[in-house]
């Protein structure tokens, strides 16, 4: 990791929320090149880290970005930020254009599915609060428990992998993931 | 209802992350159906991995690549998507949420039971995981799962009734892990069958003698 995430911010000063909105409310085309200049090379980093060649990750930012545009109308500032948002859509797309595989997830239409008993996040504000919070958290944790986690997103290693892969025993994995997201519990005021 | 058990912590983060198998991200996306805590906390994870999406070193790409998507909305073949026209759903007559609906029912929305003998029903479930089985059990009310160890991991989510084994008891939404450590024997409760969700990646170990000459016939 590199400390430069304000590298090719737009000179604007747009934020990432305010240009998807843009593209999500006006299909605005401008917009979505400061997105595309800011997520493709990051999206295809991540994909060169999880073991994909140059050609196959290409593709799979490709088919991000193209989502992106065609789904920017269901990006909702109150439950995740613009990078999260993106975040979770090149993550499906690596799992289906690269293990070919399926990701099972919950549906928020079926009946069957238990709604949250109370809005989580208002608000794009108390969400974007939440996020910092818990980057600041992550930003703290002991060396041994960040190191999990990052291998966990940089290599889409499963903490069994991650176990094999440092040598230790699985249940002293499994505690410091426990240990970690309690921390993260914590700051961000959960009480679970 | 109130879930009292819980996906570890470590799963939590390998199904946010991507890296967790199709078979095992069933039973999570299932408990996630039921949970909005653990639905919290997985949204949690994905903002994590959001900021290393942010902070990551930089690859850049080549401008084939941009001018491709430019081109691909510039042709107007990809038309923004509305929002899905709000189909009202028709709730599963079995009672079983998505995403596990979907692979549990077939066209009429039935599912296919196997018997396994005692009472006890099976509905093998299809993924694309090798090596790892995801099934539906059906235990009959009041009667024991046989006493078991695990080879490897298995995975239990309640999905209607109940059962109790040494680590407490189970409802509909609880989840339990249980790995080679743990020797159990599950009861469901009297007053109705208990449905679960179980995927596992070895054969359980039963004790009893009956148990294990019946097991390659049951499949289990």
């Amino acid at each position: 990791m590199t400390g430069k995430p304000n590298e090719q911010q737009p000179a604007a000063g747009r934020t990432m929320d305010a240009l998807l909105m843009a593209v999500s409310e006006s299909k605005d085309k401008d917009a979505f090149q400061e997105l595309y200049r800011y997520y493709a090379p990051r999206l295809k980093s991540f994909l060169l880290g999880q073991g994909a060649g140059s050609h196959m990750a290409e593709e799979v930012v490709q088919e991000t970005m193209v989502k992106v545009w065609r789904k920017a109308s269901l990006f909702d500032p109150a439950k995740a930020s613009a990078s999260t948002w993106i975040f979770t859509i090149g993550r499906n797309l690596r799992i289906d254009m690269l293990r070919k595989a399926s990701r099972p997830e919950p549906d928020f239409d079926d009946p069957a599915f238990a709604p949250d008993p109370e809005p989580l996040a208002s608000d794009a504000i108390f969400r974007e609060q939440q996020d910092r919070l818990l980057m600041a958290a992550v930003n703290e944790l002991p060396e041994t428990q960040s190191e999990i986690l990052k291998l966990s997103f940089f290599q889409e290693r499963t903490h069994g992998q991650i176990a094999e892969e440092l040598g230790l025993p699985l249940g002293t994995v499994k505690s410091r993931i426990r240990l970690a997201l309690s921390k993260l519990r914590s700051e961000i005021g959960e009480n679970e | 209802m109130t879930i009292h058990h819980h996906p570890s912590d470590a799963l939590l983060l390998d199904y946010a992350s991507g890296a967790l198998g199709e078979a095992w991200s069933l039973a999570v996306a299932t408990h996630l159906a039921f949970c909005p805590s653990c639905r919290a906390m997985v949204g949690q994870l994905e903002s994590i991995g959001a900021g290393m999406l942010d902070s990551v070193d930089l690859a850049p790409l080549s401008d084939k690549t941009f001018e491709a998507v430019m081109s691909r909305l510039e042709t107007g073949t990809i038309e923004p998507a509305l929002p899905a026209p709000l189909a009202p759903v028709k709730p599963s007559a079995n009672g079983l949420p998505q995403p596990l609906r979907r692979y549990a029912e077939n066209a009429r929305g039935e599912i296919a039971w196997q018997r396994l003998g005692l009472g006890a029903s099976q509905c093998l479930l299809s993924t694309g995981d090798v090596g790892v089985t995801a099934r539906l059990l059906r235990i009959p009310a009041g009667k024991p799962v046989p006493e078991h160890t695990h080879g490897g991991l298995e995975l239990t989510l309640v999905l209607s009734g109940a059962f109790s084994d040494q680590l407490g008891r189970y409802q509909a939404g609880d989840f339990q892990e249980a790995d080679e450590g743990l020797e159990h024997q599950p009861h469901a409760e009297s007053g109705a069958d208990c449905i679960c969700l179980a995927v596992t990646d070895a054969p359980l170990r039963f004790k009893s003698l009956a148990a294990r000459i019946a097991q390659p016939f049951l499949g289990i």
